[in-house]
């Protein structure tokens, strides 16, 4: 079929296997089929246009909106219902709640006569959310040919390998089948294939060749470079829509493409800059630089003991206990790092992450950092759970009321430096790290 | 008794109509239950009128703060909406990824006064762009089936509340048990559908029509589960094209939180824009300055008050909310506890209100400290007459009122200027904001410090353009006055910024004059250089100061002088009792309880709390009677980091007994033995005394810890038990506790009944 070859590039060896396990219409099928490969290979895109141009009966699932047994199984059935009788329109809703009920409602309806005598295919998308799902449902649709007695084919889509799948109660094999990454002659070929109609299709291969080169070591996501690709080709066009360059003039071209390129890696590509943002920029020729992403409003603005309390926390997360007496006692006599070390800890803190400490211990260092004297007022204790709430800190276990709650502080060094700069608390000195 | 039959029989009493009405209208809180309720009701009408007052200037001016901030967001919401409906044929359109339109809306960490704006927000989006405004919460939402629940039934009521006849039917057919973001958007189809061609006749829109966006409220981003955020975003960008949905994240903290919270994958689905609220530090200013900082209101706190609201606002929670209600509360006890307080109203309404005064409110005058300190300083005959004359009381008082309003307005105009000058010197001696100047301007004569003295030094030192802006800002103060007050200083103003101006022209003459004479440095040795620059500089410190200077000179004087004219303490003020409400300490208790403060109080001197006589012991010794808990509590204060739970339950059981062996009565004391010899004879094993009181002190603990009392109390409050020798540790550990627990209950009863009535 010349029409599918036009609309599946660079995965011929793929839909060749596929079609071969398909077979005729009426040949039974391999019971289960698993697809898997990294993001945007094309499985999903592959699956469908192949089922859709041959014009098999087949029911799509998206894994992900079905977050539970029962709307998943309820979808499948309901579509494969409009698929036997597209005809009388939408007949009555099936109800089922369990795999057992699922199995009986198939079988009664793939019985209709639009149906029988054919393949039908279930494709199951992001299979990886069945592993959380009901224990028996995975080995239930690998075997849903030999529980149903018909003639169904399920393919699983996913991203992780087929290993990670497999439940410790065995289970019937799928047939696997890998999905490679597109090499960069293969993504080269795909997006120089949808070049917009109003330029040649040589003009959008260059320009694809120079975005290649400058995104192919980030990013090899095919959906991203496309998405990037579409956004960045007016900046591209704007040297031949003025009449500066013509549309060979590929080095002209590119020395003015590809700086933008490179600012688009640092922005776009990691959202810091929304894209519509972006596409305003170009349009106003504004220097990318004015608009500030996402990650440089990283100041927080906190109530002054909030700051405090979150500064004991840290302290108290990144300090060993025993350390306390030499940081917040005033007559600690000389104790070396060295005399009190043992061995585990002579691994950096900050390499370990934060550890839980007790509330009694935060607000004793709490008190020993503020200058003025702090009464410990309900306002204390609601900013604690308030900085709780703000995921600055985290209540660690259950949050008991018989045994003392304990926390961990989640936010970094450098976050921390700036709200020490604000008050004037040189935290380096407080921390055993930097001792 | 309401019947004296000696006789069995069943009486029927009507109920009485006049028992029925307790119910206390809320102006009688207001009587202290003395007396002096003369005037509560007026007074409580006038807090009640001014708070009203109060708050709606309050919400005028939130909603014209926050009102940049709405319109950019409304104008995102539509220009996104649009773009999606108009583009679609475009070739880069089809191409590119579709993006959840979001904005990711930063409000500062006064996560109280969220709820507030998005109530506004919800809105002003309903009024401006969609209908279907849907906003959640995280704990609403653990997980994918209740977030789509909620998103579906506020979706629901949203089109019932525009079209309530029409929809009835949707709501039938709509499953409870579909809540899947499939049937969200073909729930939405049907109602666009329905809705559709009936709209552009209202409208008129040119064009296609398109069907109103849904907009989703995250109300705090930061708590929401990372999986179901993910994957709600995932599915419904794969609906995006039939459900047109946008996200508003309200953010506390900082955008950053959007990449921990999101990977990469789900992040590149949406198109994220950022938008900022003001500062609520702010937002604190302009509450100030258009409540306290104004002679509208007459109500004014004092420099305490003011303390305790912004050290709570600054320090602990940064809630504009909680300080309106600190404020609203300062006003409350204001009316309430000061009886001259129905004189804070307007000047003419208190002069009417002065004029019918009873002979009990004339005595409250005359008691005023600040009345006192004024007759004082009257003449005699003057002061006998205030003293005995009601008629000429009044008028005085009047009069005082008066100036007291004069003394206000004066007192803010020369405040602002004032703050014009200091606000921008190097280091702030004297504040950057005008809260700061306010609580020194209350708190003394503001001249005698320290700061001000610095400060005017600055001030002599400012450069001429620096001087001139300030001198404009100051006489914009004066002209944005509509009173005629301190129109002398306004003049003054004027008449400096003439000069400066007058002074720019002959300065250029005089840098003319200066600049014809040749100044040659001869080329001379070291010696004469020095001597040279020593000459210079001998020079400079005898020259005549320049015309700025002098200028300059009698700018600083003037605004020492409109400082030390109008920026009197509040306590110099005859009568200021009436307006200054100065409970700091009322206030403090109620905003910023100490609850282990409170505790500790409770336990350590109960008579606090409960106040029987019996309870007040001297110092130092435990007075028997008090609650056991009080006991348990003050013998443990007696040990030090660990106790013996021996020696801890033998002394309280010592405490307890003392008592008891004093008593005539010694029935208790015999019930107590028969519990003993009950138990004894129940439990094989040896037990005594101790262990009954030991368990009593135990499950005591246990109860206050449960209650939350003592996890809030310092570390050294918890006790280590040690197992008690002679006893052997029982199996079933959890069965023994419950028995306990019952029993302990019973025994206590039996033994104690006097430390229970206490706490009735």
């Amino acid at each position: 079929m010349p029409h599918l070859e036009n609309l599946v590039l660079c995965r011929e060896s793929q839909v060749s296997t596929l079609k071969s396990l398909f077979g005729e219409r009426h040949h039974f099928s391999f019971p289960s089929i698993f697809i898997y490969g990294h993001t945007a290979s094309g499985k999903t895109y592959v699956t469908q246009t192949l089922l859709k141009t041959l014009e098999l009966p087949h029911v799509f699932v998206n894994c992900v909106e079905c977050f539970t047994l029962r709307l998943l199984l309820e979808q499948i059935l309901n579509k494969l219902n409009h698929l036997s009788s597209s005809e009388e329109g939408c007949s009555t809703e099936i109800t089922c709640e369990t795999f057992n009920d699922f199995v009986r409602a198939f079988k009664q309806v793939t019985t209709a006569e639009s149906l029988k005598d054919q393949t039908v295919y279930i494709v199951l998308d992001k299979a990886e959310y069945l592993r959380d799902m009901e224990a028996n449902l995975l080995p239930g649709f690998l075997r849903l040919q030999e529980l149903t007695d018909r003639n169904v084919t399920v393919i699983f889509l996913s991203e992780i390998i087929w290993e990670k799948f497999r439940p410790n109660t065995g289970c019937l094999e799928p047939f696997v089948l890998y999905f490679p990454d597109y090499s960069i002659g293969n993504l080269q070929k795909i997006l120089s294939h949808d070049h917009p109609p109003e330029y040649s299709a040589d003009f959008y291969a260059a320009y694809i060749n120079i975005l290649l080169g400058v995104f192919y070591t980030v990013c090899r996501d095919l959906k991203e470079l496309r998405h990037l690709a579409v956004l960045n080709f007016p900046k591209y066009c704007e040297p031949v829509v003025k009449g500066e360059a013509g549309e060979r003039d590929t080095r002209k071209l590119w020395r003015n493409i590809e700086p933008h390129l490179k600012k688009a890696m640092q922005t776009v590509y990691l959202r810091e800059i929304s894209s519509s943002q972006w596409e305003k920029l170009q349009k106003d020729d504004a220097d990318p630089a004015q608009v500030k992403g996402l990650s440089a409003y990283s100041h927080v603005e906190l109530p002054y003991y909030s700051k405090f309390i979150l500064i004991a926390a840290y302290l108290a997360s990144y300090n060993p206990a025993r350390t306390d007496r030499r940081f917040f006692l005033k007559h600690h006599g000389k104790i070396k790092k060295t005399n009190f070390l043992k061995k585990h800890e002579k691994t950096s803190n900050h390499l370990l992450g934060p550890k839980p400490f007790p509330l009694d211990r935060l607000l004793a260092i709490l008190y020993s950092i503020v200058d003025s004297r702090v009464a410990p007022t309900a306002n204390i204790f609601s900013q604690i759970a308030s900085l709780v709430t703000l995921q600055l800190l985290t209540l660690v276990g259950h949050d008991d009321q018989l045994d003392a709650p304990k926390y961990k502080c989640t936010v970094s060094l450098d976050f921390i430096r700036a709200i020490a700069r604000t008050v004037n608390f040189d935290i380096i000195k407080y921390l055993y790290d930097f001792l | 008794m309401a019947t004296s039959s000696v006789s069995k029989g069943c009486f029927v009493f009507k109920p009485s109509f006049k028992k029925r009405k307790i119910s206390v209208a809320i102006e009688d809180y207001f009587n202290n239950g003395k007396n002096e309720s003369e005037d509560s009701k007026l007074r409580f009408e006038t807090y009640h009128l001014m708070w009203q007052q109060m708050k709606s200037e309050t919400e005028r001016f939130q909603e014209e703060l926050n009102k940049n901030l709405f319109d950019s967001l409304i104008e995102f919401l539509q220009k996104s909406h649009s773009e999606f409906q108009n583009n679609s044929r475009n070739w880069g359109f089809q191409i590119k990824l579709r993006e959840i339109p979001t904005a990711a809306l930063v409000l500062g960490v006064n996560v109280t006064d969220h709820d507030l704006i998005f109530r506004s927000l919800t809105e002003a989006i309903q009024n401006n762009v969609t209908p279907y405004v849907v906003s959640l919460q995280a704990k609403d939402c653990p997980d994918m089936k209740h977030f789509l629940q909620k998103v579906i039934s506020q979706l629901m009521s949203c089109c019932v509340n525009t079209k309530p006849q029409k929809e009835e039917s949707v709501n039938v057919t709509q499953k409870k048990t579909h809540y899947s973001v499939d049937s969200l958007s073909s729930w939405y189809m049907t109602i666009t559908q329905k809705t559709g061609p009936r709209m552009p006749s209202k409208k008129r829109t040119p064009g296609r029509w398109h069907p109103p966006a849904v907009v989703l409220i995250l109300k705090d981003m930061e708590s929401f589960n990372t999986k179901v955020l993910q994957d709600f975003i995932t599915s419904s960008s794969q609906h995006l094209h039939e459900f047109p949905l946008i996200l508003i994240f309200g953010i506390a903290t900082s955008p950053i939180i959007i990449h921990r919270l999101l990977p990469h994958a789900v992040s590149s689905l949406l198109c994220i824009e950022l938008f900022q609220s003001l500062s609520c530090k702010n937002h604190l200013t302009t509450i100030l300055d258009k409540l306290l900082l104004t002679t509208q209101f007459p109500f004014k706190i004092s420099e305490k008050v003011l303390q305790v609201l912004t050290n709570i606002f600054l320090y602990h929670d940064f809630s504009i909310q909680n300080f309106i209600k600190g404020l609203k509360l300062s006003l409350l006890e204001h009316f309430h506890s000061q009886p001259l307080s129905v004189l804070c109203c307007s000047l003419p309404e208190a002069k009417r209100r002065i004029s019918c005064f009873s002979a009990s409110q004339c005595e409250n005058i005359r008691r005023l400290p600040s009345f006192r300190r004024y007759v004082e300083k009257q003449a005699s005959e003057k002061q006998v007459a205030l003293l005995t004359c009601e008629k000429l009381l009044k008028e005085e008082a009047q009069s005082l009122l008066e100036s007291l309003h004069v003394y206000h307005v004066n007192y803010f105009l020369a405040l602002r200027c004032l703050h014009h000058f200091t606000a921008s010197l190097p280091k702030y001696p004297l504040g950057r904001q005008i809260r700061e100047l306010y609580c020194m301007c209350l708190e003394k004569n503001v001249w005698d410090s320290e700061e001000y003295a610095s400060a005017l030094q600055l001030l002599r030192m400012l450069a001429k353009d620096e001087l001139m802006t300030i001198l404009q800002k100051c006489s914009e103060v004066f002209n944005s006055s509509s009173g005629k007050q301190l129109g002398s200083s306004a003049k003054k103003i004027e008449d400096f910024l003439a000069q400066f101006q007058s002074l720019d022209a002959d300065a250029k003459e005089e840098e003319d004059a200066s600049g014809s004479q040749p100044r040659v440095l001869p080329r001379t040795d070291l010696y004469h250089l020095q001597k040279s620059l020593m000459e210079t500089k001998e020079l400079r410190r005898t020259k005549k100061q320049s015309r700025f200077e002098v200028l300059r000179e009698a700018v600083v004087n003037f605004i020492d002088c409109l400082v030390r004219d109008h920026l009197l303490p509040p306590e110099t003020q005859p009568l200021h009792e009436v307006v200054y409400f100065c409970g700091a300490r009322m206030l403090r208790e109620h905003l910023n309880a100490a609850p282990r403060m409170a505790l500790h109080a409770a336990l350590h001197n109960p008579h606090y709390y409960l106040k029987n006589e019996a309870l007040e012991g001297e110092e130092g010794c435990i007075p028997h009677t008090a609650p056991d808990i009080c006991i348990a509590y003050k013998l443990h204060l007696e040990c030090g980091r660990l106790i013996n739970l021996v020696d801890w339950s033998e002394a309280f059981a010592t405490v307890v007994t003392a008592a008891e062996k004093t008593d005539v009565n010694s029935a208790t004391s015999e019930e107590m033995n028969e519990i003993i010899q009950d138990a004894k004879t129940s439990d094989s094993t040896e037990v005594n005394t101790c262990t009954y009181a030991h368990r009593t002190l135990s499950l005591k603990a246990k109860e206050l810890m449960t209650t939350g009392s003592w996890t809030s109390t310092s570390s050294d409050l918890f006790v280590k038990a040690q197992p008690i020798p002679g006893i052997p540790e029982r199996p079933s550990g959890k069965t023994t506790q419950c028995d306990s627990l019952s029993f302990t209950a019973d025994y206590h009863h039996i033994l104690r009944p006097s430390s229970c009535s206490p706490v009735e």
